[in-house]
């Protein structure tokens, strides 16, 4: 019995139409797939993209130049340099991250104790030119500038785990 | 008459069947492999030696980009290792959750493994199929750590963070109606949990469609079947680990034979092949995946009975609280201590190995005392999986060196590490 349903499947290709079926099922079924540029897959608010550096509400920046994230930078992309600035406070002068060099690990926003650099959710950027892999200061504030709104929304909403 | 020569075929280190940079040398007679010599070195990024001069913590990062495609088993091993040299207890949800990623990190990479395998032999139907489904479980990682692939979540003394009781959602957009969207969100209404089990729900039906497409297709077994047969006893001369030793009927698996974190707890079975051929692998990879499957299930019903810390309370090894961190002065002062100089491990050695998708994965770790690494070793399984491409793939025709090279699991991050 088995012989004879063995012979039989073997010339009816069997195994093969089976296969078929499955995939002609998935002909007439609703796509998953989506519009990239349009639409975006879902984000998660823990995401780790390109970096900002944030400003209290009065608009003074928290960056206070401890160092904490270049310190433990395991890429060694972060560079700083600092002076006290007229009013006596500790600030950075130059506050580079090579994104080239960077691994998008979320040390530093993990190190940094006033929440002043973070990873934002911005994952879609370019260079143009050489040299323009080094992000600086005035670009990373104002890339905070840009997405305070949701970078506050995300640690707030991740506050309790952290 | 005329005389005949071998000649010498390159393949690699561009070819789209040799996964990654692999160069092998293949010394031919006609169409028959005589010799074939692997290349390494290609993908070198002297991990070993960078992981010297930094910090224990901060070569966590490098860890995922061994085996780009099990991120989180790689971390494992590495934390593993500190742990036992710091003789830190990891709190129990933290091992948990650990198992549950370790078990996801395997569906992801067997996933990917038969996917490209079957694409190799020329099967493009299942990859996408399979690729839609890590999509999803790319979705989990991105939920939990931050990042789809490079995760940087295991820490010495637990995980990072929790698993957050809410999943990122689709947003409207011009191309979907309203009832479309909701069927798309409909699994991300809960928890991460809630999204990990209805996912799994669905899963063994898909592997049921997989195998479907192949486990019975006359091409792929006319292509698998009898290919780089392995004998049990050269399985173990050779070094091999994982899925091609147990494809070989050898019934080896470190989450049985040497029990770490709460594997010795939960109820799942070691599926082992017969004939030890490329054909017994891939069966032995899909019922790996039903397997994690069992796993996954267990440990999600436990993470939910059971809230708890996720990182051990031992501010020495682990950073307080961001909370704590900004409230206490003691705290404020492990932080900066942690985030600097990090924490010195005493003197001595470890080997911590793991059961990695794709076998066994060591660290082997000597300190010094130090705050970083006197040295780290990394025991790769694929090492020893391709230093048996010769042995494996002489006599066989040219072709049969593709299905071979898919069913070894090769990824070259973590045998060039």
């Amino acid at each position: 019995m088995q012989a004879i349903r063995n012979f039989f499947k073997t010339f009816l290709l069997w195994e093969l139409l089976r296969g078929m079926m499955v995939t002609g099922r998935y002909l007439v079924r609703k796509k998953f797939t989506i519009e990239y540029p349009e639409e975006k897959a879902p984000q998660s608010h823990r995401f780790r993209g390109l970096h900002a550096l944030r400003r209290y509400p009065n608009g003074e920046e928290r960056c206070i130049a401890c160092k904490l994230c270049e310190a433990v930078c395991p890429a060694l992309a972060i560079t700083i340099d600092s002076a006290p600035r007229e009013d006596g406070t500790r600030r950075t002068t130059r506050y580079e991250i090579d994104l080239f060099k960077c691994i998008y690990c979320g040390f530093c926003e993990e190190s940094c104790p006033v929440d002043s650099i973070v990873e934002t959710r911005v994952h879609e950027y370019f260079m143009e030119q050489r040299g323009d892999n080094i992000f600086t200061k005035p670009q990373l504030l104002a890339m905070g500038d840009k997405y305070e709104q949701q970078i506050a929304a995300d640690r707030a909403a991740d506050a309790p785990y952290r | 008459m005329a005389e005949f020569r071998n000649y010498t075929l390159n393949f690699g280190p561009q070819h789209p069947a040799a996964h990654g940079v692999l160069r092998l040398v293949l010394e031919m007679e006609g169409e028959v492999v005589r010799r074939a010599d692997p290349h390494v070195g290609l993908l070198h990024r002297a991990t070993e030696k960078l992981a010297e001069s930094k910090p224990f913590n901060q070569s966590i990062p490098y860890m995922d980009r061994l085996d780009y495609v099990s991120m989180m088993c790689n971390e494992h091993a590495y934390v593993m290792a500190i742990e036992r040299l710091l003789g830190l207890e990891v709190p129990i949800r933290a091992q948990y959750i650990r198992v549950m990623f370790d078990e996801i990190t395997r569906i992801l990479n067997h996933l990917m493994n038969v996917g490209t395998h079957a694409l190799d032999v020329g099967a493009m139907a299942v990859m996408l199929y399979m690729f839609r489904e890590r999509e999803e479980l790319m979705d989990v990682y991105e939920a939990v750590s931050g990042a789809r692939m490079h995760a940087a979540y295991y820490r010495v003394g637990g995980v990072y963070r929790d698993l957050p009781n809410r999943m990122p959602q689709y947003q409207p957009s011009k191309y979907r109606s309203e009832a479309d969207l909701k069927r798309l969100n409909e699994a991300r209404q809960g928890s991460l949990l809630d999204f990990i089990e209805d996912f799994f729900d669905r899963f063994p039906k898909l592997i049921d469609e997989y195998e479907t497409l192949l486990t019975d297709n006359r091409i792929w077994k006319q292509r698998l079947v009898g290919v780089g047969v392995v004998s049990p006893e050269r399985a173990l001369q050779m070094g091999m680990s994982g899925p091609m030793l147990r494809g070989s009927g050898i019934e080896w698996d470190l989450r049985k034979k040497q029990p770490y974190e709460v594997y010795d707890r939960l109820d799942f079975d070691i599926p082992v092949g017969v004939n030890g051929d490329c054909y017994d692998r891939y069966l032995v990879r899909i019922n790996e995946m039903r397997q994690s499957t069992r796993i996954i299930k267990q440990c999600v019903q436990w993470l939910r009975e059971n809230p708890g810390p996720v990182m051990a309370d031992n501010h020495k090894v682990t950073p307080p609280s961001r909370e704590q961190m900004k409230d206490d002065m003691e705290s404020l002062i492990h932080h900066f201590k942690l985030f600097t100089e990090g924490y010195s491990v005493p003197p001595g050695e470890v080997y911590a190995a793991i059961e990695h998708p794709k076998g066994e994965f060591g660290i082997y770790l000597v300190s010094d005392g130090a705050n970083k690494p006197y040295r780290v070793k990394i025991r790769a399984s694929g090492f020893a999986h391709l230093s048996a491409m010769d042995e494996m793939a002489r006599g066989h025709m040219l072709a049969d060196v593709v299905a071979i090279i898919g069913t070894q699991d090769i990824v070259f991050g973590e045998i060039d590490r």
